[in-house]
């Protein structure tokens, strides 16, 4: 008697310890995020690809490179009229774009200019330079999955920072110490 | 003599508009295959060939912007495993992260095998 009480009570105790152990693995793979994105390489190699393309309001040819000189740092952002984040993240990049040593350069992404001059106009111009990517070719050689994408990158091209989705304020401290540091 | 002439005035459009069909196929084979090997990134679970994201449609212009520009396949593949990681491509490649991955079966099967050698072996001995 007293033999199957013990081993009702180890039988009980292990069930318990099974199911602790589901919890916490299914616990584990559940709250973990599991959408993909690209492993950013802290390496040396990482530079943003040279590319040349129309300017939203001139309509001349770019090159980045060449803009990329004028100021210390530059934020390289994509976005689309049509690109609810990119709406929410326009504060931000305004603020960022009043900062001395930073210029803001525009990736106009699969977007119609009319659009995107309505755009500008309804929510502010953070954008010192805007280049059309009319086919989504140049976003996809930079690495860029969507919209919006930004990238912190110096007068060589080198990526500093890369931020896939929109920029929060956390951000923003980033590349303030970033610039300041 | 009506039926006739409806039959044909039936095979002449059927004709036209199946001709129509493959023209407007707007990708080559060599295109086809190669964005059946690539993941859809926004869309996961479907690969570039299923997809109609703005993401898919982009890459199927870079894949053919690729193919004109002279570059091979594989070429293609690596250049944008550079960019994007293992993941945008379904065949991982031989490397640190994916030996395991590719050693596993390898290592269930001859486990597997050898149980069921030991297993007859014994059984035959007995």
């Amino acid at each position: 008697m007293r033999f199957l009480v013990k081993k009702k009570i180890t039988l009980s105790f292990l069930i318990l310890v099974f199911f602790v152990f589901c919890f916490l693995v299914f616990n584990k793979a559940l709250i973990k995020d599991k959408t993909y994105s690209p492993e950013f390489k802290n390496e040396k190699k990482s530079y943003l690809p040279d590319f040349s393309l129309p300017e939203l309001y001139l309509s001349d040819e770019i090159q980045l490179s060449e803009v990329v000189k004028n100021k210390e740092f530059s934020l390289v952002n994509i976005w689309a009229s049509w690109c609810l984040p990119c709406r929410e993240e326009n504060d931000l990049l305004r603020s960022l774009s009043s900062l001395s040593y930073l210029q803001v350069i525009g990736i106009n992404y699969k977007d119609r200019k009319k659009n995107s001059i309505q755009f500008l106009n309804d929510y502010g111009n953070p954008f010192k330079y805007n280049l059309v990517d009319k086919d989504g070719t140049v976003s996809i050689n930079l690495g860029a999955y969507g919209v919006p994408e930004t990238f912190l990158v110096n007068k060589n091209r080198k990526i500093l920072i890369k931020i896939i989705g929109p920029i929060n304020n956390n951000h923003v401290k980033q590349i303030k110490e970033i610039i300041n540091g | 003599m009506v039926k006739k002439r409806s039959m044909i005035f039936l095979f002449l459009f059927l004709n036209f508009f199946g001709n129509c069909h493959s023209q407007t196929e707007p990708y080559s084979k060599l295109e086809n295959d190669i964005a059946k090997n690539l993941r859809c990134l926004i869309c996961q679970g479907q690969s570039i060939y299923d997809s109609n994201s703005e993401f898919a449609l982009s890459m199927r212009i870079y894949i053919k912007d690729q193919i004109d520009s002279g570059h091979s396949e594989e070429k293609i593949y690596n250049m944008l495993v550079e960019k994007y990681g293992q993941w945008i491509v379904y065949d991982p490649g031989y490397s640190k992260k994916t030996f395991l991955l590719w050693f596993i079966p390898i290592l269930f099967f001859l486990l597997g095998g050898a149980i069921i050698y030991l297993r007859i072996y014994k059984s035959k001995k007995i």
